[in-house]
Order: structure tokens, then sequence, then C-alpha cells
């Protein structure tokens, strides 16, 4: 069903790859509100969490999955300290690989890391986030996330706020969404987007109130405070008066807007805690849409029994 | 690679002898005596003569670069003087001046005193490039003068931009009294940042960080503002930029003192060959967009940048396996050189062959101020044989280099060096 190998990032990634896990994803959502939440379907596989940089959600996400899919897993962690050091990455995944594993899911903290790996490596190669490129599962939850909500892709309005220089969440999003015909607006700072990005097919925007007014969904940013200590922002009450998913900002609009966040959130900075919790937020339908993509992706990717769902 | 000593004399017959200096093409013969030029055109070989049968090829000055690193001292696990010397000899060099960025760096006279006495070991002709300041600290002045005196032929921080604008007006003024050329990395730093890539659509793709155009342009502006000022001798090394292409252009129009190189892979590559996050393709300055790429070709041909200069530069494998941001910047470049300019210039392009020789021989030999007319009767050989017509795929067997952080591994080039002949040896490639 899917040919492609390995996801390594959504740029240049099929449509219908994007579109046959979604679905798969939906039939992964039902097992996971039964009683018994797990299914054979990976039985006798074996998945490797290979993470170079801690991230506790990603990776419980993934884990779960694998659980569910009764697939073994092998947690591999390593500090980002450890790659700038030099201790080979090359024998570190040869000698994983000589284990006879199925996949390796890796986080790293550099770019391109992931399209590395497959040179070394059999298994199929799962990206979970190479630094500042790409982090296809996230934009996949996303999309399916807005899918749930809105029952179509196709001419959606999103907002993507925030940082999007530093943001792998930001890319793999906007070539998702565009790959699957809706419109993205990109929003924040000057200084935090990234050059030529219009070249990407989407819009850009200073004015988030007018990109409040266009979108039927925005994707809220992680904004991290240590671009501020280098002066790409000035500080955090002028981000929160120019971008700040306030909720007078939000009272403002009389639409009803859907909110995102791919966390961990800056409650009062990025995304007021009301917002964060209001009805109009759909932040723990990601989290729960995050599992079951997941699921799919390893299940599409590892060639599991249909049968088995 | 094949080094034989000389013949006492040893003719090479029925070759196309080109003369950059005279400009023009003889069809006829050049007769070498005792490893030196006696007689080029209608010369029969004298007895018990080696001859060497040129048929088909093109018989010229060997190549002059004025920009490599080979390492030494320091990372002789790199390069060496004597391997850096074999990958020019297989890239038809006779001639090459090495960067000071060693380590130590060759800072004083007696680093350029090292580096002159163990180059005459080699089989090359190797001159040394002074550190503009101590330590390439980029704060004070290195002793240049007596540099100068044991034989560096230039004043450069390479690797190291200069950026702070007073030092480099001393280092200007000072250079300028000893008349020797300041070399400097353009780059501004601080606009640079923690660039490793072009910045453009690419780098936003690949989410690296981009360093943009005017990092270079901004400090090549400065650059020749002070050079004009205090009169005094400028070479911008590895230009990269439309931007700095036209700012060097301006300023040719009116100060005759300053003259630039441009490097076979800024001509060859652009910034999409970078989609795989190739490392051997993470150069400094970077690897720009194909607007830059061809302002770069008309640049050479309307004779805006002076000559080609390879910036060689090796790394070890352990290096170049890195991801991307930890990777050293750096590409050897001296094999490739010919076959990948001759395919861009030439065969792509349109440029004249002898034009092309004239940037790989002449022009660098001009700036340095080397002996240019090599076909003068007397002159110690220093020549190259070339075949400007065959296709060849470059491989790793081609590299005499220590390193192999080579991109064109794999790529088809166009043109190859046969013969260099320099320093009493012939070497077949
Ligand atoms: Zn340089």
């Amino acid at each position: 069903m899917i040919k492609e190998k390995h996801l390594l990032g959504l740029e240049g990634y099929p449509a219908e790859n994007i579109e046959t896990i979604i679905e798969t994803a939906f039939g992964f959502r039902e097992v996971l509100e039964r009683p018994i939440k797990k299914v054979p379907s990976l039985q006798g596989k074996t998945i490797v969490n290979l993470f170079y940089e801690d991230s506790t959600r990603t990776r419980i996400s993934f884990e779960l999955a694998q659980k569910r899919l009764s697939a073994d897993t092998v947690n591999f962690s390593a500090s980002s300290s450890s790659v700038k050091k030099g201790e080979s990455f090359k024998d570190t995944v040869q000698n994983i690989e000589a284990m006879k594993i199925d996949a390796i899911v890796m986080r790293h903290p550099y770019p391109g890391a992931p399209l590395h790996l497959t040179k070394f490596v059999d298994a199929v190669v799962i990206n979970a986030g190479d630094g500042t490129h790409e982090h296809p599962t996230q934009a996949i939850l996303d999309i399916m996330s807005l899918k749930e909500h809105f029952g179509k892709i196709k001419g959606l309005k999103i907002g993507i706020i925030g940082d999007i220089l530093h943001s792998r969440v930001a890319l793999s999003n906007i070539h998702g969404l565009t790959s699957l015909g809706a419109e993205v607006t990109l929003c924040g700072p000057a200084t935090l987007i990234p050059k030529d990005i219009e070249k990407l097919g989407v819009n850009v925007s200073y004015n988030i109130d007018e990109v409040m007014d266009w979108a039927d969904a925005i994707n809220v940013l992680r904004i991290q405070m240590e671009r501020m200590g280098v002066g790409l922002f000035p500080s955090t009450r002028e981000y929160r008066s120019l971008f700040g998913i306030t909720h007078e900002r939000l009272e403002r609009h009389d639409k009803k807007l859907v909110i995102m966040h791919p966390g961990p959130m800056n409650r009062g900075v990025e995304i007021d805690s009301n917002v964060a919790d209001s009805s109009q937020a759909i932040i723990l339908d990601q989290v729960l849409n995050g599992v079951a993509s997941r699921m799919a992706i390893l299940y599409l990717l590892l060639g599991g029994k249909q049968e088995a769902v | 690679m094949k080094i034989n000593k000389l013949n006492k004399n040893v003719l090479l017959k029925n070759g196309t002898v080109y003369d950059p200096v005279k400009q023009k093409i003889i069809n006829g013969n050049v007769l070498i005596t005792n490893g030196k030029i006696n007689g080029v055109g209608d010369i029969k070989a004298p007895g018990g003569a080696e001859i060497i049968d040129c048929s088909g090829l093109i018989v010229t000055h060997g190549f002059c670069d004025i920009h490599a690193h080979f390492r030494e001292p320091g990372r002789e696990d790199k390069e060496t003087l004597q391997t850096g010397a074999k990958a020019a000899l297989a890239g038809g060099f006779t001639r090459v001046c090495v960067m000071p960025n060693t380590n130590p760096p060759l800072d004083d006279p007696e680093s350029i005193r090292f580096i002159v006495e163990k180059s005459d070991e080699t089989p090359i002709y190797i001159h040394p490039i002074g550190a503009i300041t101590k330590g390439q600290q980029g704060k004070e002045i290195a002793e240049m003068g007596a540099m100068k005196t044991e034989g560096a032929v230039a004043f450069s921080d390479d690797g190291i931009p200069l950026q702070n604008a007073y030092v480099m007006r001393l280092a200007l003024e000072y250079a300028g009294m000893i008349n020797v050329p300041i070399i400097n990395h353009a780059e501004d730093v601080l606009l640079r940042n923690e660039g490793v890539m072009n910045e453009s659509v690419i780098s936003t793709k690949l989410g690296l960080s981009g360093n943009p155009d005017i990092a270079e342009s901004a400090m090549v502006q400065r650059d020749l503002q002070i050079a004009q000022s205090t009169n005094s001798t400028l070479h911008i090394p590895h230009v990269s930029t439309k931007k700095s292409v036209e700012a060097i252009k301006k300023y040719k129009s009116v100060f005759q003192k300053v003259t630039a190189e441009v490097t076979p892979h800024h001509l060859y590559f652009n910034d999409e060959a970078l989609i795989t996050y190739n490392t051997n393709l993470k150069v400094a300055p970077p690897i720009r967009t194909e607007d830059d790429r061809k302002a770069l070709i008309t640049a050479l041909s309307d004779g805006t940048v002076d000559c080609i200069a390879t910036d060689h530069a090796p790394h070890t494998i352990e290096e170049k396996e890195a991801p991307f941001d930890l990777a050293p910047f750096g590409m050897i470049g001296l094999e490739s050189c010919f076959g990948a300019v001759n395919k861009i210039l030439v065969k792509e392009n349109g440029m004249k062959i002898e034009s092309l020789i004239d940037l790989l021989t002449i022009k660098p030999r001009k700036i340095m101020e080397f002996e240019q007319d090599l076909f003068a009767d007397g002159t110690p050989v220093e020549i190259t044989i070339i075949d400007p017509k065959v296709s060849w795929t470059f491989t790793k067997d081609d590299i005499n280099s220590r390193s192999i952080n080579s991109p064109y591994i794999g790529e088809e080039l166009f043109g190859k060096i046969i013969y260099t002949i320099v320093k009493g040896s012939v070497v077949k490639i």
C-alpha cells in the first residue's frame, strides 16, 4: 500500500500515503477506545527507539503505539553531547542493526541524520524529529486531527503561528498540508520566518489578528526562550502583544477558530491557559491521534497483517 | 601516476603548443634539455632524445594554484607537503601557494622557512602564504616583512575572516608598504552567524542554518574600500556571490590593485546539490544558487574575476561522516579541477580553451608575480599536457591526496591531464 520504505519527512512524500496513514489511523483510534487496547499486528517485529535528544512526549507516544501493536521494543537513549563528541553514530547503529531489528525510530538533534542512517542500515527508518528539519509523524497527527474535526483537508485555511525558523513541526506541516490541498499562512516575528519560505507555497503574514480572521484553524508553536537571548525577539511581553494567542484576542474573533498546539506549551506566553483549555482547543485530541497515527505508520511500513486490525 | 626522471633531452612532439604569454598556438614541438626549455616550435630531436608523442594533446604551461591547504604542520593525517604535491601533479599543477592556517599557523619567518625548506624536497614548487595576524587571531599584524624575506608570497588568515576593519586597514597599509597582496577570506562572521550552507529555500527545506550572500559581499565591499583608500593590493579569494562580482566589477573600473579568484566547485555546483546533506559539499564560502553560479561564469569570461584557484582543503573521512552541522568546511580539489572547469566553462559555456588555460597559468602567476614566460629558453620546465576532449568518470582511484573528501567522485568530467613535467621529472597521470 505504501511503496516508500522509510518515513524521513513530508517533503515530496506522496499525498496518497498521508491519506492512507490517516485512514488506517482512524481504524486504530477505535482500537484505542476499546477496553483491551492491544492488537497482534506487529507480533514478532522488533523496533528500536533511538533517541539522541530528550523527548518524553514523542517517545512515550511511539512506545505506546508499539506496545498496542504487540511489537518488541528496545529504547536507546544517548545524550546529544555524545553526538558532538563524535562517538561514532555509524558504529552505534550498525551494532543495533546487527541484532536483527525491523525498524528504527530516531530523534536526533541534527538535520539530515535520518537520511544518513538509511545509508548504514537495512531497517525501516522513521524520523521522530531531526533538528530544525522535519517531524513528519507530528504533522501527520496534526493533519489527522484537522481531518477529524473538519472532515476534510482540501481547502482548509490553516495558520501556523510562532517560531517558524526553528520548527521542524512547521516544516512538516507545510509540506503535508499543501500537498493535501490546504492553504497555509505563517505568522510570526520576521526574524523567525526563514528565507524564501513562500517558495514552498505558503503565505506569510505579520498580523496575527488578520490570520485569525482568515483561518479555520491555527497551529500555535512553542516559543523557545533561548531565542530571546540572541535577539531574535525582544521580550515575551512584546511577543505576547504581537503574536500571543490570548484570551482577549480570541474573544475579539466571533467565529469558532480551532486551536492546536504540538506541545509542550508555554502557558501565558504563546498561548493563554484558558485558550488552551477551551472547547476550541483540540490539543488533547492531537495527543490521542498521535498514538493512533504512529500505530498506523508502524503498521503500514512494517507490513503488518491486514486482518489483524 | 608514474614519476620518471627526465632524460637529458626530451622532445614533446606533434602537440598543439599553447603559449599563454604570446597568446598563440604553435603546431610544433617543445625540446627540454637538462630540465630546461631549449626551444619551442619547429625543433628536431637531438640524437638519443626521449620522444613523447603529444598528438591530439595540448602542451602548455604548468598550472598554478594560488589557494591550497596542505595541512603541514599539524594535520599530517589529512595532507602533507609531499602528498599535496602529488595531488597537484595529478591535477596538472606545477606551482602551488599554501595557506597558513596550519597548526601552529604560519605567522612568523621561522615557519615560513620551514615550509620553503620542506617544499624543496617535493616534486613541485610550493610557496607559503603567511598569516596576516599573529596566531590568526585577527588582533595584531604579524611579521610580514620578515616573512616576505623568507619567501612568503602573500598574506592571509584564510579560513578565518579578518572581522576587525581597523586591523584590516593596518594590514593593507603595512602589506602595501612591502608590496605583497592581502588575501582576506571575506565573510562577515556576524552576518554568517551559524550558517552552514547558502541561505535560500534549500537551506529552509533542509532545516540547516543559512549563510546569506551578503555575509560575503558586505565584507568584499568593505575590503575594496579599505584597499582603495590605502592604495594597497587586495586579492579576493573564492568569490561565491553575484553581489560580490558586482562590487568587484565596480571597483576594478577605478582601482587597479584588486584581483579575485573563483573555485571550481563554485562554478560546478549550485546549492540544490546539497539536498542529500552531502558533507563533501560543505565549504566556506558555501555553494550558492544557480544565479550566483552563472554570475561567476560570466565574471571569469569578462575578466572581473582573474583566475581559478582550487581551495583544496583535505579533511578526514571521520570528520566528514559527521552530521552536516558538525562536519568541517572544505573539499579537496586539485585532481578534479581541470576536468570540472573545462566541462563547465569550455564544453557548457563556450569559453575558448586558451582562455581557460590562461585562468590556470599566466593569470594566477601574475597575481603572485611569479615568472610567467615559461616557454622562454633556459626556463626550468613547468609543463602540463592535456587531453582536452576526453570524457571520464572521476573516482577515488584518481585521488592522490591523503584525503578523499571530494563531491566529484562519480561525476563525469571533461578533459584530463595526461602529463605534468616539472622539477626534472615527467609524470604520467
Ligand atoms: Zn577561505
